[in-house]
């Protein structure tokens, strides 16, 4: 594959805030058209590493392209092609929606302005509101408005930074829907979220903990490479259950869903003995395939132990 | 459960401590501006300046003239700054406001004084700030009836006649009605522009980081500059609408005379403007918040107003406060704006305090930009 097919192309990339290293030589390729999922808990440098590739940061160390623009030196080109969605909503309150995209429409230099700012209204639903204040939106349609902005320029990639924080679950599925209709038509996505369905919908992901990259590739890759196997058991009594399970041999995690548990651990033969020494009558145990979720906090758990 | 709680009262108390210790910057400035207030109230400012740069101009080299020229000077209002070769000379001193006072001692003083003729002295004073003469004139009328008491002994003491043996005139140019509006006034220009403009644009840039979309903004081709001028320019035009605003009521409610170009006034103010935003685009790379920012350049209007002369004389106050207020770009401005409503001062009259002025843009500006690139990443 030529370096022309990646829209996102680094390595080593490393950004130090004091004696704290929040991004450590990470390195990420992103295939145009692309959606790519970026996860990781609070904290582990997903704003920052972003904020480098759209030439809001010097990365410390590391080198890379980005649309094929060098990370470190052609900022101003990146910044032309890229749509950054900022993690707080970032427009002007004081401005209506359409003030803002005007703004927004005159500062890329964008021709036939008007037309543009009418279509992106438009397409985003936004039109009936256009004179409403920014301030006065709920976070849905900041989020619209946001989305809209970012997407005025027609930009080859789109770095959100959770996107969908507080949004309600018809208002995420409408937005993931125009997700994968922009990159249909050939947009690159990275898209930074903490919510598991939304990663399923991505076409790779990438877990990121303590500014490392720990694991990436497409879902059923992540999930395999993660090694994991899960128990899943229900009945009653679970929380003296649960506590009976943890810290036995295999059992790496126990959590809560309703009215089931999930037990899961990388070492399948310590587990299923824990899992027959405590079996009986009252509880029913299944076996399920791992869940991103349990594979992400098991990966978090792992890295604690290793670089924290 | 509804009444008053001293515990939830205390809660928010402790909490509003906390927030402040947090505030460096505002904790700074609690302290800090009282101290200030307390050494320009307290030192720098006298209503009763002294020590005021004089001129003398003597046709008569006599004893007689010596003698007053020498209790002038013990009067302590009046230092000899200059000793002027002719009328035309004294008269450029004045205009330029290097000197306060011009004292005119005539060719036959002498002669006149001892024919008991009351020979005429001639004080001619800069009257555009009534507060900075007016002491030292009335200090004169009584300098009047004493100067000669040693000098005229013996069978010369008919001399003092009742209303003494010289007659002083006083011409107060400039303003000889003393109105104190003509000096307050025009002054005002430089007080109204020096707290919009900083306080606005350091708020300006300031809401920008704090709202969060600065990182928007940086996030898209616009250059620092072109958002550093953008910023900027809007609020040129409100400080020239502010100009003209008190142009106008200078104008028409309170007869301010405008002797000189308003042209050059405005392109003067243009510099004064910008010379505030770039003091203002500083503090907004200083402050964390918009709070701190209001602070800032409250720490600034304060000694622009008290130590630039426009509330007091500047020369009625000791040297330190004088060297601090010339550091100030509104004393610069203070002045050129009287001189050129009050004296009719051209472009060359105003050279003296324009350089200080384009130095100060210079330095504010250079300052300004330097902190805001670094503040990019
Ligand atoms: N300007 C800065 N100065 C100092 N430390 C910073 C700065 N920006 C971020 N950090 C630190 O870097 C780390 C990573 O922050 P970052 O915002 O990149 O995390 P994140 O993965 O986006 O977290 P979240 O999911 O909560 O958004 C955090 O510990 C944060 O405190
Ligand atoms: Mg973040």
């Amino acid at each position: 594959m030529s370096a022309s097919d990646f829209a996102i192309d680094v390595t080593g990339i490393t950004k130090r805030f004091g004696d704290k290293t929040v991004v450590d030589a990470i390195a990420l390729r992103v295939r145009r058209g692309e959606i790519y999922g970026f996860l990781g808990p609070n904290g582990s440098g997903k704003t920052t590493f972003i904020r480098m590739l759209c030439g809001l940061l010097t990365p410390d160390a590391g080198s890379g392209t980005c649309l094929g623009y060098d990370v470190r030196t052609q900022q101003a080109d990146i910044k032309r092609n890229v749509g950054y969605m900022t993690q707080k909503f970032s427009y002007y309150e004081d401005l209506s929606i359409r003030e803002n995209l005007d703004f927004v429409a005159r500062i890329y230099q964008i021709p036939d302005r008007r037309a543009a700012v009418q279509r992106s209204l438009e397409r985003l639903g936004l039109a009936k509101r256009s004179h409403q204040l920014a301030g006065q939106l709920s976070g849905g349609w900041k989020q619209r408005l946001a989305l809209a902005a970012c997407l005025l320029h027609s930009p080859k990639l789109l770095l959100l930074d959770e996107p969908t924080a507080g949004v309600d679950p018809k208002a995420r599925r409408e937005f993931w829907e125009e997700i994968h209709q922009l990159a249909a038509e050939g947009l690159t996505v990275l898209i930074t979220t903490h919510y598991m369905d939304e990663a399923e919908r991505c076409h790779r992901l990438a877990y990121l903990a303590y500014g490392r990259l720990l694991a990436g590739g497409t879902l059923a890759e992540v999930l395999a490479a993660a090694k994991l196997f899960t128990w899943s058991v229900a009945g009653p009594e679970l929380r003296a259950l649960a506590a009976a399970l943890r810290g036995r041999p295999g059992v790496e995690q126990v959590t809560a869903f309703g009215n089931t548990l999930h037990v899961s651990g990388r070492d399948a033969a310590g587990l299923d003995a824990t899992v027959a020494a405590l079996r009986d009558s009252r509880h029913e145990w299944k076996r399920i395939p791992a869940g991103l979720e349990d594979v992400f906090i098991g990966l978090m758990d792992s890295a604690k132990d290793n670089f924290a | 459960m509804n009444g008053l709680s001293f515990h939830r009262l205390w809660a928010v108390v402790l909490k509003e401590f906390i927030q402040m210790k947090r505030d460096r910057v505002t904790f700074g400035m609690m302290v800090g501006i009282p101290l200030m207030q307390l050494m320009m109230f307290g030192f720098a400012i006298n209503s009763d300046p002294r020590h005021l740069p004089t001129a003398v101009h003597l046709a008569d080299t006599g004893p007689f003239a010596r003698t007053l020229v020498q209790a002038l000077r013990t009067s302590d209002y009046f230092q000899i700054v200059h000793e002027a070769e002719s009328e035309a000379d004294t008269q450029r001193l004045l205009q330029l406001g290097e000197v306060q006072f011009v004292i005119n001692i005539p060719v036959d003083f002498t002669r006149r004084l001892l024919r008991g003729e009351r020979p005429t002295v001639l004080i001619e004073a800069d009257a555009s700030d009534p507060a900075a003469t007016g002491p030292a004139l009335n200090a004169v009328a009584q300098l009047a009836d004493t100067v000669f008491n040693r000098d005229l002994p013996g069978p010369l003491a008919p001399l003092q006649a009742q209303n003494g043996p010289v007659d002083f005139r006083i011409h107060a140019h400039y303003n000889p009605e003393n109105i104190t509006q003509y000096n307050v006034v025009p002054g005002l220009m430089g007080v109204v522009l020096t707290m919009t403009m900083v306080v606005i644009t350091a708020l300006a840039i300031t809401r920008e980081r704090e709202r969060g979309t600065m990182e928007n903004l940086l996030a898209t081709p616009v250059r620092p500059f072109e958002v550093m001028v953008g910023k900027i320019l809007p609020y040129i035009v409100v400080g020239y609408i502010q100009v003209s605003l008190i142009l106008v009521a200078a104008r028409f409610i309170f007869h301010v005379p405008m002797l000189g170009s308003l042209p050059l006034l405005y392109a003067v103010a243009l510099l004064f403007i910008a010379a505030n935003l770039a003091v203002g685009i500083t503090f907004s790379t200083l402050a964390k918040n918009q709070l701190q920012a209001v602070q800032m350049a409250f720490f600034f209007f304060l000694p622009s107003i008290l130590l630039s002369g426009f509330m007091f004389p500047f020369r009625g106050m000791p040297e330190w406060a004088q060297a601090v207020g010339s550091c100030l770009p509104n004393t610069h401005f203070l002045r050129i704006v009287r001189g050129i409503l009050l004296k009719g001062n051209g472009p060359t009259e105003i050279i003296p305090e324009l350089w200080p002025l384009l130095l100060f843009l210079g330095v504010a500006m250079t300052i300004g930009v330097k902190r805001y690139r670094q503040t990019l990443d």
